[in-house]
Parts: structure tokens; C-alpha cells; sequence
């Protein structure tokens, strides 16, 4: 029979490779990687942190978004190696080792704030971080929309989503 | 959706940085990467390789000094945003920083790359424009200060060389007692400008018009001060000239239809906006206090 299925991934690559070392969640990782990995791939094929969700490798959906560092950010629009040294956290460290969920999980649990589930990965490490800035929390509709408007669902209308950071700022002490 | 090749560069120092830029002119100068990877992503930039300043010594923070707020090339979005010195030096900072994209890409975008990004819709360099602000670039033959009005060229442009590094944007403090407002009108929120405008302004004990500043985005090639409406309401009460002032200012619209918006949609756009900002702005006018 001919062979109409033939893969095109080429077995080397002449990428300049960098080594490069950095904690991922909580655990030194060190990786020789290409220049041009994003770190978004890097979580996901290099470390099989498959929770990062990638939906569109340009900014705008923050399906990929980690802390780098303490703070949101979107892996997509980082490469590997400027994460030379950083501390990046994904949604692999947020649930207790116990699978007791973070109350932001918690919440949108609770709240039924997904459906398909791509975008929730982003939209907890989003909202985690938002919670972990000192200052005060803009509650409102209009201040929670604000908080996700980062953050794009083709599922569910965002009201469970709002509904869910309302719930998560109770169960944390925040409202 | 992924970059093509590059070479990478971490230099730690100025002078490593420098070289780098000296010797290869196709380079670019990689700091928060907010809009620069999305523009390689999509295969729109493929710089020959990226000098990432992120490790680069005294590329970080923010200090007020000489009537300034200097901004340091690594400073992002996000600190720009919170810092409470600024706060009370410029509150027109915080007001425009809640236009710029959202939380997670201001945490990782800096104010300097977004200038030398020079997007003609961006926040930044509206406010630095606005603001008659200036950058400090570093050259192999020492350091050189840019204008606004000088730095911004064209469309993703600037008047940066290619073996130089911007490593400071000087933003003004507001004049004692002025009043400020910028807002702009979007198809969603934290989405590029389809127009944006910021005022700032002074008035004398009579409520005639002490100094006014009056700039756009999203309308041309680059920011643009409008110095027309501005000449128009130096010195009037405002109200009644302020209608013809936005008038005047409709021909500075020169973006051509895009798919979000018309020229005539920019220009009616623009009045609104004029006319809303200078109101607010002198609302917010402290005669006598202190800057």
C-alpha cells in the first residue's frame, strides 16, 4: 500500500540552543532549549506541564498565562530563555498536594464558571495573581470584568466567570 | 504561530549591549516582548537576532528628578501603573495606564519598549507627546536626549538608530494646580486606540485658559499635539470657543479607513473626545494648589 502519511519534523534542528535553568514550580528545572521555544511550549514539551493551555500565540486569548516571577503573564509572548533564572508557577501548583482545590478553583466549581475548560487555566492563574497584589479589589461588575478582560471564553458568557471571583474574594476573606 | 530564527543576546552591561546593536543594524532590542513577540510570532518582525536588556544593569526603576518622572528601559507597564510617587506626580499616568492592554500583559510590558514600538494608536507615546516628554538614547558615542515631537518618525518608527538603546523616557510633572483627563474609544477594552486624546490644563484666576496641551492617537502616522485647537483655547473661557477648536482639529485625522474604523468615523470620534477631555480636564483644575 502507498504511504500517504509521512511525518516532515526533521530529526535535528540547527537552532542556536541555550542552556537554561529556572524553578518551575517550586522545582530547579535546567533544559538546553532552542532560542526561539516559547515558554509556553517549553512548559508543555519539555516539562509536560500540559495545563498551560495554548489557544492564540499572540497575546490576545491568555489561555497560556503563568506567573513569571509573581506576576501574570502570558507564556506565549515569552520565550524560554528569558526565563533564565525566573520563578514561573503554573496551574499544575495551584490545587494542594491533597487535590483540595485553591479557593479560586473552589469557586468557579461551585459557580459552574466552565464548561469546555480551555480558558479556566488561565483565567485561575489570572485571578490567583490578582488576589496575591496587595491593595484593594474592585468588586463591582464593572472591576471584575476589568480583572478578566484579559482572559477570552467562547463558552460561557463570562456571567458564572464573574459570579465565580465574587464567590472566590468570600471565600477568601476578600469581599 | 511560532518566531523564526534569531540569535539571542543576554548582555549585562551597556557597553556588551551597544556592541552588539553596533555590529549587526538587523538586530532588535528585546525588553518586556509584549509586542514584539506577537509581531514575530506572526512572522510580521524576524529581527536577525534579539539583544534582551532584561539582565542589563541600571535598566531598572523609576525617580522623579529635574520636573520628571525618569522611566528606566526595563520599568513596566505595571509599576509605571502603581507607583505611588508617580501617583501623586502625575495622576494623568494612572488614568491613561488603565487603557494600556490588560493586567497580565502590563505586568510583563515595558513603558520604553511600548515608545520605541511607536505604535501610532498606543498610550505611551500619546502620553509622552502629550506630555512633552523625551527619551534618553545610548549611543557608542555617549548619550543623546530625543524630543517627542522628534522621536516619533512614522508608523512603528522612531528616530532611534539602530546601534543605539533607549534606556530613559523623561515624562513631565503636570504644571502647579493644572487639570488632566485622557479616555479613548475602543472596540473593546485594552484594545489599540481607534482614537484616543489627553488634555492637560491651567487656568488663571478669571477661568481663562493659562496653558493647555492638547494630543492624539490614533489619527495619523504617529501621536500628534494639536496646536492648532491648542492656540485656538489659550486665553478663552473655553465653552464658547471649544466647538470650533475641535473643528479645527478634525484635519489632522489623516489615518486612512482601516478595517475598524473610517477616516469620518475617526474625525467624529476625535470632536467627541476633544470636547469631553478639555471639560473634564478643566473640571479638575486646583487653582493655587500646588503641583
Amino acid at each position: 500500500m502507498k504511504r500517504m502519511i509521512k511525518p516532515s519534523i526533521p530529526e535535528h534542528s540547527d537552532d542556536p540552543r541555550v542552556t537554561i535553568a529556572l524553578t518551575v514550580n517550586g522545582e530547579t528545572v535546567s533544559r538546553t532549549v532552542s532560542v526561539r521555544m516559547l515558554l509556553s511550549d517549553f512548559l508543555r514539551h519539555e516539562l509536560g506541564l500540559t495545563g498551560t493551555h495554548v489557544g492564540c500565540e499572540h497575546g490576545v486569548c491568555g489561555c497560556c498565562t503563568v506567573h513569571i516571577d509573581g506576576k501574570a503573564g502570558r507564556s506565549c509572548l515569552t520565550l524560554a530563555v528569558q526565563a533564565n533564572g525566573a520563578d514561573i508557577r503554573t496551574i499544575e501548583s495551584v490545587a494542594n498536594g491533597d487535590g483540595t482545590l485553591h479557593p479560586v478553583q473552589q469557586a468557579f466549581k461551585e459557580c459552574h464558571a466552565l464548561q469546555c475548560g480551555f480558558c479556566t487555566p488561565g483565567m485561575v492563574m489570572n485571578i490567583v495573581n490578582r488576589f496575591e497584589e496587595p491593595g484593594p479589589l474592585d468588586l463591582t461588575d464593572n472591576g471584575i470584568r476589568d480583572m478578566l478582560s484579559g482572559n477570552l471564553c467562547r463558552c460561557t458568557g463570562y456571567i458564572n466567570i464573574i459570579a465565580a471571583v465574587r464567590r472566590a474574594a468570600e471565600l477568601m476573606g476578600r469581599a | 504561530m511560532k518566531p523564526s530564527l534569531f540569535g539571542y543576546h543576554a548582555p549585562k552591561t551597556l557597553a556588551e549591549a551597544g556592541a552588539i546593536l553596533a555590529q549587526d543594524a538587523d538586530a532588535t532590542v528585546l525588553a518586556g516582548g509584549q509586542s514584539l513577540l506577537p509581531a514575530m510570532n506572526f512572522r510580521v518582525a524576524a529581527p536577525s537576532a534579539l539583544v534582551d536588556i532584561q539582565h542589563v544593569e541600571g535598566l531598572k526603576g523609576i525617580s522623579i528628578k529635574d520636573g520628571a518622572i525618569a522611566v528606566r528601559a526595563m520599568t513596566r507597564h505595571r509599576e509605571f501603573e502603581l507607583d505611588e510617587q508617580v501617583r501623586q506626580a502625575n495622576p494623568l499616568v494612572a488614568e491613561v495606564m488603565q487603557h494600556v492592554a490588560h493586567v497580565p500583559i502590563r505586568n510583563r510590558g515595558t513603558v520604553v519598549g511600548s515608545l520605541c514600538h511607536a505604535d501610532p494608536s498606543a498610550e505611551m507615546p500619546l502620553l509622552l507627546t502629550l506630555l512633552g516628554g523625551s527619551v534618553i538614547a545610548q549611543g557608542p558615542n555617549g548619550a543623546r536626549e530625543i524630543a517627542a515631537e522628534d522621536f516619533f518618525t512614522s508608523f512603528l518608527t522612531t528616530a532611534r538608530k539602530s546601534d543605539e538603546l533607549v534606556i530613559e523616557a523623561r515624562f513631565p510633572l503636570l504644571p502647579a494646580g493644572a487639570g488632566w483627563a485622557f479616555d479613548e474609544v475602543t472596540r473593546r477594552h485594552g484594545d489599540f486606540a481607534l482614537v484616543g486624546v489627553g488634555c492637560i490644563v491651567t487656568l488663571d484666576a478669571q477661568g481663562k485658559v493659562q496653558t493647555i496641551q492638547l494630543a492624539a492617537c490614533g489619527i495619523a502616522d504617529r501621536p500628534v499635539r494639536l496646536t492648532e485647537a491648542e492656540a485656538m483655547l489659550k486665553g478663552s473661557t473655553l465653552t464658547p470657543d471649544l466647538d470650533a477648536a475641535a473643528n479645527a482639529s478634525l484635519s489632522a485625522v489623516v489615518a486612512p479607513d482601516d478595517m475598524h474604523a473610517s477616516a469620518s468615523y475617526r474625525r467624529r470620534a476625535l470632536k467627541a473626545l476633544i470636547t469631553r477631555m478639555v471639560t473634564k480636564a478643566a473640571s479638575r483644575v486646583r487653582p493655587g494648589a500646588p503641583s
